[in-house]
């Protein structure tokens, strides 16, 4: 698994600081397999999508 | 009550006539003391030229990332290590993003494109878009693209966008050192063929690029001179991946004194509470600035970051007993 924010390991290192930002942050790295996701941010929403593995919304 | 101010309340509150960049220096150098009287004045400043109605805005981003500039503080720059991945909206999408924009009670809805100016794509992309939502919202469209020719000028009023962003983003003596692709001068001859063609000029920038107190005061003179319908006043909020990623946030104080200065600079423009905010403000701060001297706000989210929810913005104003500028009013 991988921070969705820094796209490092979820499991090293700390990602406290991560976490805080993602409250206004959308992801931008798929956690299963670390891709780029192609995100667009809307007024009221996001959507990131993963070419493998689909798309999450807020 | 400092001298500034004294002056302040006769020349900006009482006459109308903004402050130069000699006072507006000596603003951004009170004490946090003077601070309360300050904000006061800039409140007082902005009912009596502007009154108390708030001006509520959604913006959306049309095509995000990919960016060949490379403004320092942009994380839609194609030239960094930005997680941004290049993407485009469709205009289905577009026109429930300006629908969902106006049912918060918005007037403006502003398009935005990650680019240096727009190629025949976009402003194809701009006229469907926007022939779209004027057919199905009722609300104003805006647009910011870059850098436009004289034609794309033409083509944006035909299409019945009524007010055109493009932030200076800083001082003319700062800019060199945020953005190395195109020049300050570049930006002001857009904006003076955005001003000739009728449309609306909105031109803000971003507080917190390293400038120091005077380049924030020539700043605002820039502006004033520029004399915008609408200044956006954005923090920076580092980026990662962007050379300005590690640059600290606005303190607070620094943050509501400069509000209150750009209002006394330009004591009549539509002064917008754009990004950042929320990280260099918070909630109380964003009560004090909109006390101190701002008059509009961007609602929801921003391009690629998140925003405070529209209701709590809204649930705010209601609050102050600031109410939200209706359509009607802008037409």
């Amino acid at each position: 698994m991988f921070c969705d924010r820094c796209g490092e390991p979820a499991a090293e290192g700390d990602h406290l600081a991560c976490e805080r930002a993602r409250a206004l942050e959308p992801p931008r790295y798929c956690a299963l397999c670390r891709r780029r996701m192609k995100v667009q941010v809307v007024p009221a929403g996001w959507t990131a999508t993963c070419v493998e593995h689909g798309t999450r919304s807020s | 009550m400092a001298a500034i101010l004294e002056n302040a309340r006769v020349q900006v509150l009482s006459d109308g006539t903004g402050l130069d960049e000699g006072q507006i220096l000596e603003v951004l150098r009170l004490p946090d003391e003077a601070l309360p009287d300050l904000l006061q004045l800039a409140h007082d400043v902005r009912m009596r030229w502007c009154g108390p109605e708030v001006e509520v805005e959604g913006i959306v981003s049309l095509k995000t990332g990919g960016c060949p500039e490379d403004c320092h503080f942009c994380s839609q720059s194609g030239l960094f290590a930005s997680p941004v991945r290049s993407v485009w909206l469709d205009i289905p999408s577009l026109v429930e993003a300006a629908r969902q924009t106006a049912a918060t009670g918005a007037t403006e809805f502003c398009i935005v494109a990650a680019v240096r100016g727009p190629d025949e794509r976009l402003m194809a992309q701009m006229r469907e878009g926007v022939k779209a939502i004027r057919e199905a919202v009722d609300i104003q469209v805006a647009a910011s693209l870059g850098m436009l020719t004289q034609e794309q000028v033409g083509e944006l009023v035909e299409m019945g966008v009524h007010r055109y962003n493009h932030n200076l983003e800083t001082c003319r003596s700062f800019f060199p050192r945020v953005v190395t692709t195109h020049t300050w001068e570049e930006r002001w001859s857009t904006l003076r063929m955005v001003r000739d063609s009728g449309m609306e000029v909105c031109c803000g920038g971003i507080l917190g690029l390293g400038e120091s107190i005077e380049q924030r005061a020539e700043f605002a003179a820039q502006l004033a001179e520029l004399d915008p319908h609408e200044v956006p006043m954005n923090f920076l909020n580092p980026r990662p991946g962007t050379p300005l990623g590690d640059q600290p946030v606005v303190e607070g104080r620094d943050a509501l004194r400069a509000i209150a200065a750009f209002r006394l600079a330009m004591p009549r423009t539509i002064l917008r509470y754009a990004g950042g905010r929320e990280i260099t403000l918070g909630d109380l701060g964003t009560r004090d600035g909109l006390l101190g001297g701002i008059n509009a706000v961007i609602v929801g989210n921003y391009l690629t970051t998140l925003g405070r929810p529209a209701t709590e913005d809204l649930a705010l104003l209601e609050d102050l007993k600031m109410p939200v500028k209706a359509l009607s009013a802008t037409l």
